[in-house]
């Protein structure tokens, strides 16, 4: 299982190059990926007994943190294998002819393999955090498959659009997972599913469902995040048909169906899915009415119908789930087929415009009637496995467990819409006065992919139970919980649905006759698209710029005075807050031991400081600094260390030296800041001066540790003959520290030595090597 | 008990970021030189501090007096000092450089690479 898991990642940097050997007949190749991958799974979820699934742990990546490479199997998984595996053979042999001669093509199949292995590994994970990264991968191809003409600034920009959209609600859902994980106490997917009533009762259910729905919410292009989706029909049309309509945009509804054993049957799951699904079902079909580009309106149609899936899947009654399952195997048949016969139209005539086509279907027979035969399916004409999707979903509306008269009526309106649209992408374009004479038919590889689809949308019409029951069937357990019986057929007599059915195509039929006036009607309804969420994210990027531009600003402008400024005040801020968090200082202070000497030093120093920080005169400010080092030398010598004393007084001397020397050459002292400055400055660095103080003797009063010195001590003398620890310490046992430090001083040496010598040549010289 | 240190090492370090927030880059090493003293102070006071107890031993004796002062401390302080007094140098002569090259001492105006 690992090996098929890891197949088209290890497969994809090695498409361009047969993309190199075989040219345009790679496609058929690489087509055979997907068919064997389908295949293999297939074969190992029939041979298992009826209702089980297969769990394979691969690699325990970081155990202690839950996260494990899981792969798992079951009848849901197996169902969206098939579909990934199925529709990806398909196009990558389209796409081999609609990207012909493109000179990256090669790449193209490689982005898309990566792909479908990371959405392979989304519907087999077996683990929470797999699935996660699996999901994000996805993310990242989707990026990169919408932009793939880089060189234009639409794409770049609707790329960026989608990854950021899909990014935010990624991150979502990862925080979402995280807490799942820690309520069911495993991120293995098998125990989450088996812990319902733990995690449902624990404390952060609804932080949970609320996280993982706005992750699943952005991934499916739900209502208010679905504008992504029409914006990433800049991709090629390949990528639109694979991505954007039969697969990635479905991992949403992929992730619900897979967590509503773990998180459904609550208020909140159902009422939130259903609201925000029938919200996004007619938002999608209203939109799609509007728009002109072919791409728009099936990218629109298609959000229409991930709402109702959504809004399906959030009834959670088993023929709700069921009509879920059908309605998006009919989906992926009819809008894929949809797609590639827009990318050939798009190819043949140069424009994607509806308004510009006419009669298409004397120059592109084939193309015509595939299109014709998917937007019936669409419409959900009999005998098409459109109709039988539609009859299951209007009769789930209509049992819907709440508001089903509402629910009704939003998903008839919305349904006439979608039979509008279909009108408008299958038969508008094809019918009527031919209005273009110049038009290329499209080669054969661009033909097989829609022509198997849309055969397949009627085929299984025909005999939806035995074609698609075995399927279906099994794919409904592990959503339900238990065993669905499902009996799907084109004839269900005469009921709520069939009316509803027959309702929707009369008045839906009507809708495409005066669609233009209806459109020019409607059109005012447009104006608050102005302020919908499209805007929100241009809103919410630009405040998010602004905030970083504003804080990149504030934080790293620059300038050192500032840097300083940042640093201590956040130092000083995090100290107060670590004290006030831990109750404040505890002040006794039992048998103060000042001697007149050290209190002397201890007035000198500071004042010391305060004249070497306050003086106007550099030379005085020296001075100040050489006292405040001479002081420091005596209070080492008080309190029992000669060697630092005697270090400390040569040191500062040297120190003092070279003050005096660099000021030869350096200017006066001006008084640069003005008093504000100043007196804020003077305010943060004492407040710093103060807490530490006060820290200080909070830290020396405690009871100090045992020290750590002890070794050193008593092996001074008997094993490294050494009497003064200090230096035994320094030269003997940490003699490699030591090495180090003589490293640094001979590093700044040769620094101050380049330097000085450098400064000293003629700039002439140095012109040479500029 | 002591209390001194404590008020030295506050003193010293406000002193040195006073300095370090300055303009100028003279002041900026006067600041630097301040706030070394202060951590150095502040490590050494971190062992406890100890009166008339060096850890040094006596010929004869294998172990110094009991109440000596920790060694370890003492280590630290002393290679800190050498490195702060290396950079301290090393500083110097940049500014040195610095101020030949741009004909300023204004931090605030060397805010790019470019001449």
């Amino acid at each position: 299982m690992t090996l098929f898991f890891l197949a088209p990642f290890l497969l994809a940097p090695l498409l361009p190059l047969l993309d190199r050997w075989f040219g345009n007949k790679a496609g058929w190749l690489i087509a055979c990926v997907p068919i064997l991958i389908g295949i293999y799974y297939g074969d190992l979820w029939w041979s298992l007994p009826a209702g089980e699934e297969r769990t394979s742990v691969s690699w325990a990546w970081a155990p202690q943190l839950g996260l494990r490479l899981t792969l798992m199997i079951d009848g849901l998984g197996l169902f969206f294998v098939l579909l990934i595996t199925a529709v990806g053979a398909l196009v990558s042999i389209y796409a081999s002819g609609y990207l012909a001669g493109h000179d990256r093509l090669g790449r193209f199949h490689a982005y898309m393999m990566f792909f479908m292995g990371a959405m392979l590994g989304i519907v087999l994970a077996g683990n929470l955090l797999t699935l996660y990264m699996c999901w994000e991968l996805t993310s990242l191809a989707s990026f990169l498959l919408i932009g793939f003409d880089n060189e234009r600034r639409e794409a770049r920009a609707a790329a960026t659009q989608a990854l950021v959209t899909t990014a935010v609600g990624g991150l979502c859902l990862l925080a979402g997972f995280v807490l799942l994980g820690l309520a069911a106490d495993s991120f293995e997917l098998t125990d989450v599913l088996a812990r319902k009533d733990a995690i449902q009762r624990h404390g952060s259910y609804p932080a949970i469902v609320v996280l993982v729905l706005i992750g699943a919410f952005t991934k499916s292009a739900q209502f208010p995040f679905h504008f992504w989706l029409p914006n990433a029909m800049e991709a090629p049309t390949p990528v639109s048909a694979y991505l954007h309509s039969a697969t990635m945009v479905k991992a949403g509804i992929f992730l619900v169906a897979r967590l509503t054993p773990a998180l459904g049957g609550t208020p909140l799951w159902a009422g939130t899915l259903t609201t925000v699904g029938a919200v996004t079902m007619f938002v999608g079909a209203y939109l799609a009415f509007f728009e002109h580009d072919l791409k728009g309106v099936l990218a629109y149609l298609t959000i229409n119908v991930l709402g109702t899936l959504m809004m399906l899947l959030g009834f959670g009654t088993p023929l709700a789930v069921q009509a879920a399952m059908v309605y998006l195997v009919a989906h992926a048949l009819y809008k894929g087929a949809l797609f590639l016969v827009a990318g050939i139209v798009d190819h043949a005539t140069g424009t994607r415009d509806l308004r510009k086509m006419a009669g298409l279907i004397r120059r592109l027979p084939l193309t015509g009637a595939v299109a014709l035969a998917a937007a019936l399916s669409m419409a959900g004409v009999a005998p098409t496995f459109g109709y039988v999707a539609k009859e299951v979903f209007l009769d789930a509306v209509w049992h819907a467990p709440f508001v089903p008269i509402l629910l009704t009526v939003v998903s008839v309106v919305s349904s006439i819409l979608l039979v509008a649209g279909a009108g408008r992408v299958g038969i508008g374009p094809f019918f009527g006065r031919p209005t273009q004479d110049e038009c290329d038919p499209p080669g054969m590889t661009m033909q097989v992919a829609p022509l198997v689809l849309a055969v397949a949308g009627v085929v299984t019409g025909l005999a939806p139970q035995t074609l698609m029951g075995p399927l279906l069937g099994p794919a409904l357990e592990p959503i339900a919980g238990e065993p669905v019986k499902m009996y799907l057929t084109l004839w269900h007599g005469v009921g709520v649905p069939f009316v509803l059915s027959l309702v929707v195509l009369a008045a839906g039929i009507a809708c495409y006759i005066v669609r233009g006036s209806l459109q020019r009607h409607l059109a005012g309804s447009l104006a608050v698209a102005r302020w919908g969420p499209a805007k929100w994210y241009e809103w919410s990027l630009a405040g998010l710029y602004w905030v970083a531009d504003w804080q990149t600003r504030m934080l790293q402008p620059g300038r050192l005075p500032r840097y300083v400024f940042v640093t201590s005040s956040v130092l000083l801020l995090l100290t107060i807050e670590e004290i006030v968090l831990r109750g404040g200082l505890r002040e006794h202070y039992p048998g103060i031991d000042v001697r007149p000497h050290e209190a002397f030093a201890a007035v000198l120093i500071p004042a010391a400081a305060l004249v070497a920080a306050a003086s106007r005169s550099r030379l005085a400010s020296v001075a100040a600094l050489g006292v405040v080092g001479y002081g420091v030398a005596w209070l080492f010598s008080i309190f029992s260390a000669p060697d630092l004393a005697a270090t400390q007084i040569v040191i500062e001397s040297l120190t003092v030296i070279l003050f005096v020397l660099a000021f030869a050459r350096l200017p006066k002292y001006t008084l640069a800041s003005s008093p504000r400055r100043r007196l804020r400055d003077a305010l943060l660095a004492g407040a710093v001066g103060i807490v530490l103080t006060l820290l200080l003797l909070q830290a020396t009063h405690e009871p100090h540790p045992p020290p750590i010195s002890e070794w050193y001590v008593e092996h001074s003398v008997p094993a490294a003959h050494g009497r003064n620890i200090v230096n035994v310490i320094l030269v003997d046992f940490r003699a490699l520290d030591t090495l180090g430090e003589i490293t640094v001083l001979a590093t700044a040496a040769i620094g101050v030595w380049m330097l000085v010598r450098l400064s000293a040549q003629a700039p002439a010289k140095r012109e040479g090597y500029e | 008990m002591n209390l001194i240190l404590p008020f030295v090492v506050g003193a010293l370090v406000a002193a040195g970021l006073y300095m370090m927030m300055r303009r100028s880059s003279i002041k900026l090493l006067i600041g630097f030189a301040l706030l070394s003293h202060g951590a150095n102070l502040l490590v050494f006071s971190a062992g406890g501090l100890v009166r008339g107890g060096a850890p040094l031993i006596e010929q004869g004796e294998s172990l110094p007096p009991a109440a000596h002062a920790d060694p370890l401390p003492q280590a630290l302080v002393l290679t800190a000092m050498v490195i702060s007094f290396g950079v301290l140098a090393f500083a110097i002569a940049l500014v040195l450089r610095t101020y030949r090259e741009t004909k300023t001492d204004d931090v605030d105006k060397m805010t790019t690479t470019e001449r």
